[in-house]
């Protein structure tokens, strides 16, 4: 054998194998990607909300995106224990002045950060939630502060369409 | 293994195993050398083979009246239980089926650690094993999932959930798990089709399980390797077939016991309420057989953590036959691993009850202790005790001790002494 054959050789193999492993790839993705939320799942991304029979002090929870999600009207002392915490105090720190920009309404997802189950309203050990699976306590600005959960509950995407109605999503 | 000149008596047979030896195999299978000392521990095989089968038939037949859909799931399963003939019984031989599964596999799997069947040259079979047992698990749980319960939505949920506790890519493999922004419809469907398929799967890793097993042949209650075929084995037919036979008998007693006189009791009563994604059940609990992991889970107050442990406690195990550095397969001439070894078998009994109750107060303690004790045997105390540990002198063969009319330790005294 000559010293060119071996080199024809090696890069027929080398070229072979890359155009087979680019179509592999290819024909994987389709098949991996179908399983990612599809266009009738998407469509259903966002809820509208009347909120005007809420009084103060209650919690509404409505379903989008097939998750609850908590709408609570905040009484003034609810206000005030979750402006005045300590930023050092939590576990993930978030001021509630961001949470809720309307102190009154407070809207997040009705989903605890550790496995996914619903919280439990006014229960815990901080006077907000308490998820009775692993025992997550959160406070009254729905910011985990004892227990498994690593975050605080998410505050999704919302506006006040008028002052009755808030758009989730 | 490959001792087989093995020629059919019939002309016709030896056409038909002259272009597919099926006749040999079939020969193989009857004439298997098996250790003639095996006990009842070693009739577990066979069970499991038996409740795998069961599985399959009564998973077939459910599936013709099922309905995969979120909408109509539970419907359709209570139709099966009050409308179709039978279905009450096939879906309960079905659900306590999976229990009866994983009670066989557990006495299975300790049956092994303790007469060290794990150890070379059998490590394959071992990990074939570990792998099946990880597929049991997910078959279990989705199908747990399927009748579309309140703890089948919420143990979807929670388990699922489990994948977001990984970093940086956690959310978005949970949404590709669900396919939506929740556990709903898309998700019932994909669980009911691998429901559906990994039983073959086992299935196919089981007829690996059993041809490495027959490469070495049967570990047996002394752990010595033995000459094959000798005085010191059986043909496998008929004396093991009769030996299995009547130790799946007793078991199917007891199978029957739980399907016709409480066949509700391992389930949840939670679950005969429609899945609600609106309100989760206050105390969220795993069928039985996971319970001591899931008591692990939850041990560690941090989420990753929590969940690193958990996977850990089973992955460790495909490990165990290099962690274990005795060269002494069975416990019987193992007086230190033998204590280890119930001490073991009482804390995983220990880490399922804690499993069962809420995690706090005493019980998050015992569950943190009996989780460290756990890592702590597979870790330290077998690598360590395979040095440290003095064994009991091993018969040279099984009929040796007998036939020799002492005991096997008098009789290897006497013949130390001798040399000395």
């Amino acid at each position: 054998m000559s010293d060119k054959k071996p080199k024809r050789r090696e890069f027929l193999f080398t070229a072979t194998t890359a155009v087979g492993a680019v179509g592999a790839a290819a024909v994987v993705w389709p098949m991996v990607d179908q399983m990612n939320p599809d266009a009738s799942v998407k469509a259903l991304a966002s809820t509208e909300v009347d909120v005007s029979s809420v009084k103060p002090g209650n919690t509404i929870t409505v379903l989008w995106r097939g998750k609850p999600v908590f709408i609570r009207r905040r009484t003034k002392e609810e206000i005030e224990e979750a402006r005045s915490v300590k930023m050092e105090e939590l576990i993930h720190p978030e001021k509630d002045e961001d949470r809720a920009k309307n102190p009154e309404w407070l809207v997040m997802v009705g989903v605890c950060t550790h496995l996914g189950c619903v919280p439990l309203n006014d229960k815990g050990d901080y006077n907000g939630w308490f998820c009775p699976c692993h025992g997550s306590h959160y406070d009254t600005s729905g910011r985990i502060r004892k227990g498994p959960a690593p975050w605080n509950m998410e505050v999704p995407k919302y506006e006040f369409v008028n002052a009755n109605t808030i758009k989730i999503g | 293994m490959s001792d087989h000149d093995y020629k059919p008596k019939s002309k016709v047979g030896q056409w038909f195993n002259d272009r597919l030896p099926l006749l040999t195999l079939a020969n193989h299978l009857t004439d298997y050398p098996t250790p003639k000392n095996l006990n009842y521990w070693w009739t577990f095989g066979g069970i499991l083979t038996f409740c795998l089968i069961t599985q399959i038939i009564t998973g077939l037949t459910l599936a013709m009246h099922y309905i995969a859909h979120a909408d109509m799931a539970f419907e359709s399963v209570e139709h099966i239980m009050r409308d179709v003939n039978y279905g009450w019984l096939i879906r309960y031989i079905h659900a306590n089926g999976a229990s009866m599964f994983f009670l066989a596999v557990y006495i299975h799997i300790f049956r092994s650690l303790f007469y060290g069947s794990y150890k070379s040259p059998r490590e394959i079979i071992w990990i074939l094993g570990i792998i099946i047992y990880l597929l049991m698990m997910a078959a279990a749980f989705m199908g747990y999932v399927l009748p579309w319960g309140q703890m089948s939505f919420w143990g979807a949920t929670v388990i699922t959930n489990l994948f977001s506790a990984i970093p940086l890519v956690g959310e978005g493999i949970v949404t590709w798990l669900w396919g939506g922004y929740s556990v709903d419809n898309p998700t019932l469907t994909r669980f009911f089709t691998l429901h559906y398929l990994i039983p073959f799967l086992i299935l196919g890793l089981v007829v690996l399980h059993i041809w490495a097993l027959h490469v070495p042949g049967n570990n047996n209650p002394v752990g010595i390797d033995i000459k094959k075929p000798s005085k010191d084995t059986v043909p496998f037919h008929p004396y093991i077939v009769i030996k299995d036979g009547f130790a799946l008998l007793m078991f199917m007693i007891v199978f029957a016991f739980f399907v016709f006189y409480t066949p509700n009791i391992l389930g949840h009563a939670d679950n005969y309420i429609e899945a609600n994604p609106m309100v989760t059940p206050a105390h969220i609990v795993p069928e039985w057989y996971l319970l001591p992991f899931y008591a692990i889970l939850r041990s560690v107050p941090d989420k990753l953590l929590g969940v690193v442990a958990m996977l850990s406690a089973i992955l460790i195990l495909a490990a165990l036959p290099w962690l274990d550095t005795s060269k002494i397969r069975s416990a019987v001439f193992r007086p230190l691993y033998k204590q280890f070894y119930w001490i073991l078998v009482a804390d995983v009994l220990i880490l399922g009850y804690v499993g069962a109750m809420p995690a706090e107060g005493l019980y998050l303690l015992i569950a943190r202790v009996a989780t460290a004790y756990y890592f702590l045997h597979f870790l330290v105390i077998l690598p360590v005790l395979g040095f440290k540990e003095r064994t009991l002198p091993v018969p040279l063969s099984i009929t040796e001790p007998i036939l020799g009319g002492s005991p096997n330790l008098a009789a290897a005294r006497h013949r130390e002494s001798k040399t000395k």
